[in-house]
């Protein structure tokens, strides 16, 4: 396996005019070539910031901490991402190396050109594309990501798109580059379950076929299923329940990862009310000391939950939790 | 007996596309919508993205234009024809219809605190008379919604997505409406809160008496919070029924393959989902005779010439294909 992003003690604060926000505190992982991380966790958890975090693309007031650091595996050797400063820099990950499906399908076009100007842009700003050569290649894939009359979308603009549609075409224009990395921030949430499976199956052809590494943020755990090979966990900003994803679904260990899997509605039970995690996710100003769940935990063990932050500790060979109640498996 | 808040009828929804003078045409968005939604209740529409669940949505609070058929509103204090509403009677209807975005980003001006965004329509509407009243209502409102004073003070660009789906949902309930369109209203949310988010939509249907339509690709959400689910494709009705008969016995061919699409939860039941396959077709450019035909695996010559029409029986199922009946025997593939 070969290494694509590594990432390592990642803590990013966001300075508001209520002092610092913590976002991400201490979070590392690493992805390999041809893999696909499923990111879950809670609103508002940091897996949106961390996404950008990777493209170097946070907002104005984003601090890192000195020891956060992200490792881009290029084909000319090892990127630091988070010392990338000029445009030009920039761009070796931004919409080259790495491309990003964004949550907010609105924010990723530009209101006033159309979507084909736009893509024929992207692509001649990452590789050496004529005009015509831009335009044939875009309207391919308008045409793969299952858009109808693409030769005719490509003329329009984003907000004559339905939804669905805005979001394929996002993900056309993401895929187009080619990227090594595809950041994909809630893609289908906006599709209907039919596209969304063709989607899906887009996505894992071009893994295999580009043997790109995708990190996939998604609410829907069942397409985390579908979908990813590992699964990483996120809560208030940090990352407390990593595996693989037989693993972690079948098997979770941390309770939010379990009160998550018991509030999804299932479909062969209508009659039992729904069951969310109990309790508010407490405000990023007010983080909780110790463990950052103990405010909603059901399995809260004496005053150590309050007090200390627990570890992350290993329960075999590639699952890991950060939680009081395990103890860590000797290697 | 139940009442009737919202009665659509032959509803269509056009919008006139492309550029030149003489190619002009029109994109039927909703095309010929007849349906009831009860007092009371937690409507589900489901369906293929574009097919017309937004428009639909919209035409129903009168923010689309209706280009043919109607729609008719009657809360017992208040009867509006929606096609012929006037002035006034429209700046009352924005008081008692409200809608939550589907997209809270493009939904919260970034320049605006939570206060104010949540008490703008109270203001706009002239609802209050004070500021201490405004406020009153939007503290009311927002713990109702699990906001906090500190929020209040925040702008919205600090929030993230479910936090702003929130914000969403108090700006829409502050003015005390009738009826709601709730619009992918929960899909930003991850499932601890949209579970958390769809007990606190029930209970505030419940306690203000509200309708709620509610539009949403995920059918595992529509099955446990509806009570009446619709199914649109190319904007037509394909089939509407209570939900339990929907999930029970779908009987459109489009609906049963919505059921099989939904991503099971088992990681090694990869691809057995029985797919659909084809694009969906555009809707300038729509299929003769049943709209489906060109994905579904059960179409024949008959379906390619002639529309389905939406068939009612009693048990308030309706369904719009010529094969339903064929196609649930037993025997049938
Ligand atoms: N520019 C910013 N300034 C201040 N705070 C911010 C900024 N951007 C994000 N945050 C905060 O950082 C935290 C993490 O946000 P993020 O968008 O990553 O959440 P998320 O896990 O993607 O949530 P969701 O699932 O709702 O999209 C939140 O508390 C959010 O309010
Ligand atoms: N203002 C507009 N001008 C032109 N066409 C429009 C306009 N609004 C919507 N449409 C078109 O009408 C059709 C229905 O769109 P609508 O947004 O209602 O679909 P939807 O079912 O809500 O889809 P999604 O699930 O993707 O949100 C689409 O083909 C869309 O492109
Ligand atoms: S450390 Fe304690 S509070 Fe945190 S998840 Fe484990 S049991 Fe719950
Ligand atoms: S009418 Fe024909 S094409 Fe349409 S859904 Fe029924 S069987 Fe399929
Ligand atoms: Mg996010
Ligand atoms: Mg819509």
């Amino acid at each position: 396996m070969t290494a694509l992003i590594d990432v390592q003690n990642l803590t990013l604060k966001f300075r508001t005019d209520e002092g610092l926000i913590t976002a991400v505190d201490n979070v590392s992982f690493s992805l390999n070539k041809g893999e696909v991380m499923g990111l879950v966790g809670e609103s508002g958890s940091g897996k949106s910031v961390t996404a950008k975090a990777l493209m170097h693309l946070n907002a104005k007031n984003a601090v890192y901490s000195p020891e956060s650091r992200i490792t881009l595996h290029t084909d000319k050797g090892p990127v630091d991402v988070l010392s990338l400063k000029t445009h030009r820099e920039l761009n070796i990950v931004r919409g080259g190396a790495v491309s990003m499906i964004f949550q907010e399908p609105m924010a990723s076009f530009a209101p006033a050109i159309t979507i084909g100007k736009q893509m024929v842009e992207q692509l001649q700003l990452h590789g050496d594309y004529s005009n015509e050569k831009a335009k044939r290649w875009s309207i391919e894939m308008l045409d793969r990501v299952g858009i109808s009359d693409a030769a005719k979308r490509f003329d329009q603009y984003a907000f004559e798109l339905s939804g669905g549609m805005r979001q394929r075409a996002m993900i056309a224009m993401a895929l187009s580059t080619q990227p090594k990395l595809l950041i994909a921030d809630e893609p289908t949430t906006a599709l209907d379950v039919t596209i969304q499976a063709q989607v899906i199956d887009l996505m894992k052809d071009l893994v295999a076929e580009f043997h790109m590494g995708i990190v996939f943020i998604t609410h829907d755990l069942g397409v985390v299923a579908q979908t990813a090979d590992k699964v990483n966990v996120m809560y208030l900003g940090r990352m407390i329940e990593e595996g693989p994803v037989r693993e972690v679904i079948r098997n979770p260990k941390h309770p939010y990862t379990q009160g998550l899997l018991a509030a999804l509605p299932k479909l062969d039970d209508l009659d039992s009310p729904l069951t969310p995690v109990p309790g508010d996710i407490p405000s990023p100003l007010e983080r909780p000391t110790g463990c950052v769940f103990h405010t909603r935990c059901s399995k809260v063990v004496g005053d150590v939950c309050k007090a200390v932050e627990p570890t992350e500790r290993r329960i075999d060979a590639t699952h890991k939790v950060s939680c009081h109640i395990y103890e860590e498996v000797p290697a | 007996m139940s009442d009737v808040l919202i009665r659509a009828k032959g509803l269509s929804v056009g919008f006139p596309i492309g550029g030149g003078l003489f190619n002009k045409q029109i994109l039927k968005a909703v095309d010929n919508v007849s349906l009831d939604i009860e007092k009371g209740s937690f409507f589900g529409l489901v369906g293929e993205s574009g097919s017309g669940k937004t428009t639909l949505g919209r035409a129903l609070l009168k923010a689309a234009p209706i280009t043919a058929g109607g729609a008719h509103y009657s809360d017992g204090e208040v009867d509006y024809d929606l096609e012929k509403i006037t002035k006034d009677q429209l700046r009352d209807y924005r008081k008692r219809a409200q809608l939550i975005f589907q997209d809270p980003y493009a939904a919260l001006s970034p320049r605006m605190t939570v206060r104010d965004i949540i008490a703008e329509p109270l203001e706009v509407m002239k609802l209050t008379k004070s500021r201490q009243e405004t406020d009153a209502r939007v503290r009311e409102i927002a713990a109702k919604c699990r906001l906090n004073l500190e929020h209040l003070r925040r702008f919205p660009h600090a929030f993230s997505g479910g936090q702003r789906q929130r914000i969403s949902i108090a700006r829409a309930l502050v003015s005390a409406p009738k009826f709601i369109v709730a619009d992918e209203s929960v899909a930003a949310l991850d499932v601890s809160i949209q579970a958390d988010v769809l007990n606190l939509l029930k209970q505030i249907q419940s306690d203000m008496g509200l309708t709620f339509l509610f539009i949403s690709h995920d059918l595992s959400v529509v099955a446990h919070t509806c009570d009446h689910v619709a199914v649109m494709y190319l904007g037509r009705l394909v089939e509407t029924a209570p939900t339990r008969k929907l999930f029970a016995a779908p009987r459109h061919p489009y609906t049963k393959a919505l059921f099989s699409a939904i991503p099971s939860l088992d990681p090694d039941d990869r691809g057995s989902a029985q797919k659909l396959k084809g694009e969906i077709p555009s809707p300038t450019n729509q299929p003769s005779g049943c709209k489906f035909h060109t994905r579904c695996p059960f179409a024949i010559d008959h379906c390619k010439q002639v529309e389905p029409k939406l068939e009612s029986d009693a048990t308030g199922h309706d369904v719009a294909c010529h094969r339903w009946k064929e196609l649930m025997a037993p025997q049938a593939a």
